[in-house]
């Protein structure tokens, strides 16, 4: 069995397989507003592959990550719709 | 011919779009030609940056009152013009540099611009983002900063309100003796006098004019409110600004409203395409670096290139051109065309409608270059 990994996603705990992307975290947590545009529209993963910039959630306090191309690491706090 | 006007002025950049307000404003019939849009050339390639600049006197005179007319403005300016009154921070890395802000505080307050010296402490509090062991700084209260497209599309809606006209897509292949100009379609319009505002462009419509073609990055950040809060500038700036010969980067950031950050600068003579260069885009971005370490974390949106317009004693062209006294300029801005547009609106319309000007105009005339020493820079 492969190892897992406990994150956090909006302060709730979350467990994955290692070389889960954030993406499937935030999913596997039941969110699907992954923020919000501009304009307050919701937005999230569309390409799934680090082009359409959609995914971004906030890192370990940093802004703008692409949640598609993070892989998640443990203790990793992940933040949606900020 | 079937139409006159009394002003045509190519070009609805910044700086032409700030001519036609002032010529309109003063009851002149005003038209404007652009082979584009407004604000779409060198003007969408600017930073905004409304700085008061000491490189020489006449530079000084003509930023500080530009500065002046911004300030008088901005309760005019609409929201998307973006203004934010943030001031500027030049930054001193080390004690030779500090000694510049000191020099600098000196001549801006003799001028009576309100400036204050920071220590090494002082910048830290003022921008916590900085690396620590920065020398200090020198903060420059009156500065501000525009979203330049915007800004040139605001001075173009005046002008049209008093009655001026726009043409977009209207490219002019010549400026004619008597005014008018001919367009690439072989059609005439005729004028009492033409203003040549085509920025990097001008020498098209002047064979010989001393303007090169001075190309710079820009790079848009994603939103992240409060990582800088002044328009922070190095002072090894000014070195980079004045090395003529060489490609230079400089550390030069600013804070938008949208939280975004648009980072520069880079300086290239004989580049005259628009891709980007890597390499100096590297350069630049490695600079800013140096004095935001955390910048590197952060992603960016969008890089684009644009050309300054560049004259050999970096100072405008304001007034007749020399071959001409019906064909004038109002042109080679290089990179304080964003500030010095409304200063040499109001001097150009003050100049054709022989008012008194509020500074000397002399120190931009284009006779400056008659003897021809400067000739291509």
């Amino acid at each position: 069995m492969a190892d897992q990994i406990q994150l956090r996603v909006n302060g709730k705990t979350v467990s994955v397989t290692a070389g889960t992307v954030v993406a499937a975290a935030v999913a596997q947590a039941g969110q699907t507003r992954f923020r919000r545009s501009v304009q307050g529209e919701a937005r999230g993963p569309l390409c799934g592959m680090g082009i359409c910039m959609e995914c971004r959630v906030t890192i370990n306090g940093q802004a703008h990550g692409r949640s598609c191309q993070t892989l998640c690491q443990e203790a990793m706090e992940v933040r949606t719709d900020e | 011919m079937s139409q006159s006007f009394d002003i045509i002025i190519v070009g609805a950049g910044i700086v032409g779009a700030a001519c036609a307000a002032e010529c309109a404003a003063a009851g002149l019939k005003t038209l404007v030609l652009d082979r584009g849009i407004v604000g779409g050339g060198t003007t969408a390639a600017g930073m905004g940056h409304i700085v008061a600049m000491d490189d020489s006197e006449a530079q000084f005179a003509l930023t500080e009152y530009s500065r002046r007319l911004w300030l008088q403005l901005r309760d005019q300016l609409s929201a998307d013009v973006e203004y934010e009154l943030c001031g500027t921070l030049w930054v001193a890395a080390d004690d030779a540099e500090m000694a510049e802000a000191r020099r600098k505080e000196k001549y801006y307050t003799e001028r009576k611009a309100r400036v204050e010296i920071l220590d090494g402490h002082g910048l830290r509090r003022a921008e916590p983002n900085l690396r620590p062991g920065l020398a200090g700084g020198l903060r420059v209260l009156d500065d501000s900063v525009v979203y330049p497209p915007c800004a040139a599309r605001f001075l173009m809606d005046k002008a049209l309100r008093h009655g001026a006209e726009f043409r977009a897509g209207a490219a002019v292949r010549a400026l004619l003796p008597d005014g008018g100009v001919e367009m690439a379609d072989g059609s005439r319009i005729g004028a009492g006098r033409s203003v040549n505002a085509t920025g990097p462009w001008s020498p098209e419509l002047m064979p010989g004019l001393p303007v090169r073609k001075r190309k710079g990055h820009l790079v848009i950040t994603d939103r992240y409110p409060g990582f800088v809060h002044h328009q922070i500038v190095e002072l090894g700036y000014l070195k980079s600004a004045h090395s003529v010969s060489k490609d230079s980067v400089a550390f030069n950031i600013q804070p938008r409203q949208t939280g975004q950050m648009l980072i520069g600068s880079s300086r290239q003579f004989d580049a005259e395409g628009a891709e980007v260069d890597h390499e100096i885009l590297s350069r630049m971005l490695a600079r800013a670096m140096e004095y935001l370490p955390s910048l590197g974390k952060l992603s960016a949106t969008r890089v684009w290139t644009g050309h300054r317009a560049a004259t050999p004693d970096k100072l405008p062209l304001i007034g007749p051109s020399l071959a001409h006294n019906r064909i004038w300029l109002a042109s080679g801005h290089e990179g304080l065309g964003i500030t010095t547009s409304l200063g040499t609106g109001r001097l150009l319309a003050d100049l054709v409608l022989g008012r008194n000007t509020e500074i000397p105009a002399q120190p931009y005339a284009p006779a400056r270059f008659a003897d021809g020493s400067v000739a291509n820079g």
